[in-house]
């Protein structure tokens, strides 16, 4: 009897003794998950200065720590390129794969954790992994490639915040307008054939929030009296008739696709006739010979220019430079352009694209590249500040409850 | 006690000091042999849960998506009044309420002539046959489903050969009904097989001596003793399609949004982990009273 | 017991089973051999340079390795801290027993998205360091249930006169766990240890969260899958571990069975405890 008593007492006082113990300290202390201190941006207006601003980049590289922990988009890591990094350099590249800006923030988070060391990051990601801390300044200087980038590529506003560079640019490109060709004898013309009830039960786009902007674009042209200027800066009434647009066009959706390889798959099987996609996809099923093939329309596409960023904590920092130069040379950005289709930031890859294939350079718009730029409408964090000085916008949080609502 | 009366000098084993020392004390003993296993429960498990459970009470800084420790109700009352999440949560029962019954319909003949018709080296040989699948990876399983299921893929190219139309399933909630239905089918075929095995051979003697016809015994007295067994299963199949996220990825279509993908997106992908762990009350709650009436049903002993 | 007519449906049923559980298998393997890179059917071709791709691939390698590795310690630590509990819960009455068996269901009833994420916090928030060391943790944590639950059902099932009789004949307290209450317990342990490898193994969701930038081979399954670059790669990998892991469950099945003492059905019964998440 006393002894059972005696071990009750050790129990209880055991167990509320660990349980106030962990409340105590998730409550006190620093905030949660993501944080690396420094000061969390100012409200309404300006954003304030990022918190790793004032860490000082290297001067100089050393030597490789032999491995590479790398956050990448689909198609970013290929054999073609990083077994040659890998022998050069030592250094043994691990990629993980993420299909969505937000995959690649939150894998990101916590200045990548000291796991990852770069990340390719589209427009849209950039603002929040700089502004949460989650990447630090980059020395350009010590990017050779970087003096041959075209000029809008070498400082653009989602990679530099007053002068200082969190990543070096990489390529940008388009979303495009991917259809069968058995089912379309001719590229569709327009945007709207996406929202065409006509193929209802055959239609994919990405499943992301921000592909409420591609639906945003394409009202901007279909009905100017919403006054949309740019898809990612939407007023509540904009937004509201554009996620009314994407409502009407669920029922005609197959699939909203997570992963790259969902997009091929189900082309490759005859599940959808048209969709949204990336031209990585595309590449991908005209090289197993099927009948797809893919078009701008003429509303214009939202598009991505990705920048590889380094984490604020990596923890192999000049293998992490040694590929920022690397994937910058004018042959590896070839390379990727022709595999991935797009358009790549150094000016003199352009002639390697047509080393390596007849027509390359122009197929991928690497000849005419500002043009080429302005057309497209980049992806962008939606910030609550309008450009114009005015509050008025929807930020990205109420992006993803829309998204929610409409997908499932 | 069993006193070592030893009336020779017989030497003592090594370590009968302390054996016998802790023969006295019986809380010593359960202390060194519960501690362990509690403290890295309580310590990493339940403190881990706990917290994240707290943190469902706050919201985070929309912009640099850090955690603000304001408490509030926001997260739970955007769940509940929600028609959206509403129904991603009544999809997601529903869903494991279907694969949990047909998982038992299923399972419960082939328990049974695992059981009690086929000999014994037939059942060896048929455990190891309902076992094998799950050493082929989880994921390659789900994928193969994709490849039978979609629009030109081998149940379609079938039943054309056949003749027959097209059956368009790929991608739709019945897809998923069947995948989800199959990568849980050794998980319930387990336990239905022990919980007739565990029904002593007598008790079905005595009632066909007393003059019920086999259906009748099965009715009355197997099928009821081998409940809890039953009852042991589901709630695997139960729990574990409640909070799958990664065949609705694959399998399902549009619309296929579960309370897992939910919890995911919102962690993995929005970084919104105060309202993935509110979302993560839901299964909570559910699971907490699934597994008191499974209890009161005494599956816990035909675990 | 049953009719003729009861034995013909039973039989079909069972072979009806048996063929929808091994379709999917039968596809993955028949999708080692396609040529394509996008899979498709029918097959367009046949070859096996799939597998010797796989087999030189440092990332499959190392991945493989990893799980191994994971596993390894897992099953172990699930093994100690499982029997202990095992013990504790069924020789010792004291107070919250019932909640230490309700709490030892928990990993196994709660979904694994919901370990996973709390697990992940807790690591961030105690910066602790992504790694073999997290998933190893994450494993256990089911592990431990498994071997638990495989324990528990042995403890029940024989009777206490045995360890009665040996201390009546002398015999101090580790001698009598050594010579007579581990024997007993060891194809329990046995036959849990190999389910918490073959969980182990195969968890991809708590991995998910709790590994950090290696690869297990579940995870690099699911990375090459939403690559889609190789697929028949992977089919290839499942294959070969399906072909490696049939005979260490040949043999846990065979030790099941083979007791003596036990009855083979009871053995069996209790060998394959609470059947748990493949996640």
């Amino acid at each position: 009897m006393r002894e059972r008593n005696r071990f009750h007492r050790l129990t209880v006082t055991g167990a509320v003794a660990a349980s106030i113990a962990f409340v105590a300290a998730a409550c006190g202390g620093s905030s949660g998950s993501s944080s690396t201190g420094g000061s969390s941006p100012s409200a309404a207006g300006g954003l304030g200065q990022p918190p790793t601003a004032t860490m000082a980049p290297p001067t100089s590289v050393g030597a490789g720590e032999g491995q590479l922990n790398i956050v990448a988009w689909e198609g970013y890591a290929q054999p073609q390129w990083v077994r040659p990094f890998e022998q050069q350099t030592g250094c043994q590249v691990n990629a993980k794969y993420a299909g969505s800006s937000n995959e690649m923030v939150s894998l990101m988070s916590n200045g990548g954790g000291g796991q990852y060391d770069l990340v390719s990051a589209s427009g849209d990601a950039d603002l929040r992994l700089i502004y949460g801390g989650d990447v630090r300044p980059v020395n350009v200087n010590l990017i050779p490639s970087w003096n041959d980038f075209l000029d809008f590529m070498k400082s653009p506003a989602w990679n530099t915040i007053n002068g200082v560079h969190y990543g070096v640019s990489y390529e940008f490109g388009p979303n495009t307008l991917i259809y069968s060709t058995k089912t379309f004898s001719s590229p569709p013309t327009s945007w709207a054939v996406i929202y065409d009830p006509t193929y209802s039960g055959q239609v994919t786009v990405p499943n992301n929030p921000i592909q409420i902007a591609d639906a945003a674009l394409y009202l901007s042209k279909k009905t100017p009296s919403l006054g949309i200027t740019d898809p990612y800066e939407l007023t509540q009434p904009q937004f509201d008739a554009t996620v009314n647009l994407l409502k009407q066009q669920r029922p005609l959706i197959k699939k909203y696709w997570d992963l790259a390889s969902q997009e091929i798959s189900l082309f490759k099987n005859g599940d959808v006739t048209v969709g949204a996609g990336w031209s990585y996809q595309t590449n991908t099923l005209k090289a197993d010979g099927a009948p797809i093939d893919e078009t701008v329309p003429q509303e214009g596409a939202t598009g991505w220019a990705d920048t590889w960023m380094m984490a604020t904590k990596a923890p192999h920092p000049n293998c992490a430079y040694k590929w920022m130069q690397w994937v910058t040379t004018p042959t590896v950005q070839a390379q990727q352009a022709l595999y991935f289709g797009e358009a790549p930031a150094n000016s003199q890859a352009c002639a390697e694209m047509d080393k390596m294939q007849k027509g390359g350079c122009a197929e991928w718009h690497a000849d005419n590249p500002e043009a080429y730029f302005q057309s497209i409408s980049f992806w962008k964090t939606p910030l609550a500040t309008c450009d114009n000085g005015k509050n008025e916008c929807v930020p990205y949080q109420d992006w993803v409850n829309a998204w929610t609502q409409v997908t499932s | 006690m069993a006193a070592g009366v030893a009336v020779e000098a017989r030497p003592q084993p090594r370590g009968a000091r302390v054996s016998a020392a802790l023969w006295k004390r019986a809380w010593l003993r359960a202390s060194l042999v519960l501690t362990p296993p509690l403290a890295w429960f309580l310590v990493i498990y339940i403190a881990s849960l706990v917290v994240l459970l707290v943190t469902a009470f706050w919201q985070i800084n929309p912009l640099t998506t850090q955690i603000v420790h304001t408490w509030t109700l926001d997260n739970f009352r955007q769940i509940l009044t929600s028609s959206t999440y509403r129904g991603i949560i009544l999809r997601t029962v529903g869903m494991a309420a279907a694969v949990t019954a047909t998982d038992v319909i299923v399972a419960i003949p082939f328990g049974y002539f695992m059981a009690r018709v086929a000999t014994p080296r037939m059942r060896s040989a048929l455990f190891v046959l309902v076992l094998l699948p799950l050493w082929a990876s989880y994921i390659a399983r789900v994928y193969a489903w994709i490849l039978i299921l979609n629009h030109d893929g081998v149940l379609n190219w079938t039943l054309l050969k056949v003749g027959l139309p097209r059956a368009n399933i790929g991608y739709t909630n019945i897809a998923m009904w069947i995948v989800f239905c199959y990568v849980w089918l050794p998980f319930m075929i387990i336990p239905v097989y022990a919980a007739f095995e565990r029904v002593p051979h007598s008790f079905v003697e005595a009632s066909l001596d007393l003059g019920a016809k086999s259906w009748r015994t099965t009715r009355r007295v197997l099928l009821p003793l081998a409940l809890p067994g039953i009852v042991a299963g589901s709630i695997f199949t139960f729990s574990l399609t409640l909070g799958d996220y990664i065949t609705p990825i694959l399998v399902g279509g549009a619309g296929s949004t579960f309370i897992g993908n939910v919890i995911y997106d919102n962690v993995g992908v929005a970084q919104n982990l105060p309202f993935a762990a509110a979302m993560a009350f839901v299964p909570i709650v559910i699971m907490a009273v699934y597994l008191l009436i499974a209890r009161a049903m005494g599956a816990f002993e035909a675990l | 017991m049953e009719g003729r007519g009861t034995r013909i449906v039973l039989v079909l049923w069972v072979i009806g089973v048996l063929l929808f559980l091994f379709l999917p298998i039968v596809t993955i393997i028949l999708y080692a051999f396609n040529p394509s890179n996008v899979q498709s059917w029918p097959i367009s071709g046949f070859t096996t340079k799939w597998f010797t791709v796989a087999f030189h691939d440092p990332q499959v390698r190392s991945a493989f390795v990893l799980s191994l590795k994971a596993a390894s310690l897992a099953t172990v630590t699930a093994i100690i801290l499982g029997s202990l509990a095992a013990f504790g819960v069924h020789r010792f009455r004291f107070f919250g027993r019932e909640a230490v068996s309700f709490l030892l269901v928990l990993p196994l009833a709660l979904p694994g998205v919901i370990t996973g994420i709390a697990l992940n916090s807790f690591f961030s928030f105690n910066t602790i360091n992504f790694g073999l060391m997290t998933i190893v943790i994450g494993h256990a944590t089911f592990c431990i249930v498994v071997v638990y639950n495989n324990a528990i059902a042995r403890l029940r099932r024989t009777s206490g006169s045995l360890v009665e009789a040996s201390q009546d004949l002398g015999a101090v307290g580790w001698q009598t766990f050594r010579f007579i209450t581990l024997p007993m317990l060891s194809t329990a342990l046995v036959s849990g240890a190999l389910l918490a490898f073959a969980l182990s193994f195969d968890e991809v969701i708590v991995t998910y969260f709790t590994a950090g930038a290696q690869n297990t081979l579940p995870l690099w399954i699911f990375g090459a899958i939403r690559l889609g670059q190789q697929l028949p790669e992977v089919n290839a990998v499942v294959a070969v571990v399906l072909v490696l892991t049939v005979i260490p469950v040949l043999l846990a099945v065979r030790l099941a069975r083979d007791t003596g003492a036990v009855r083979p059905g009871a053995a069996a019964g209790g060998a394959v405890q609470a059947e748990l998440p493949a996640e």
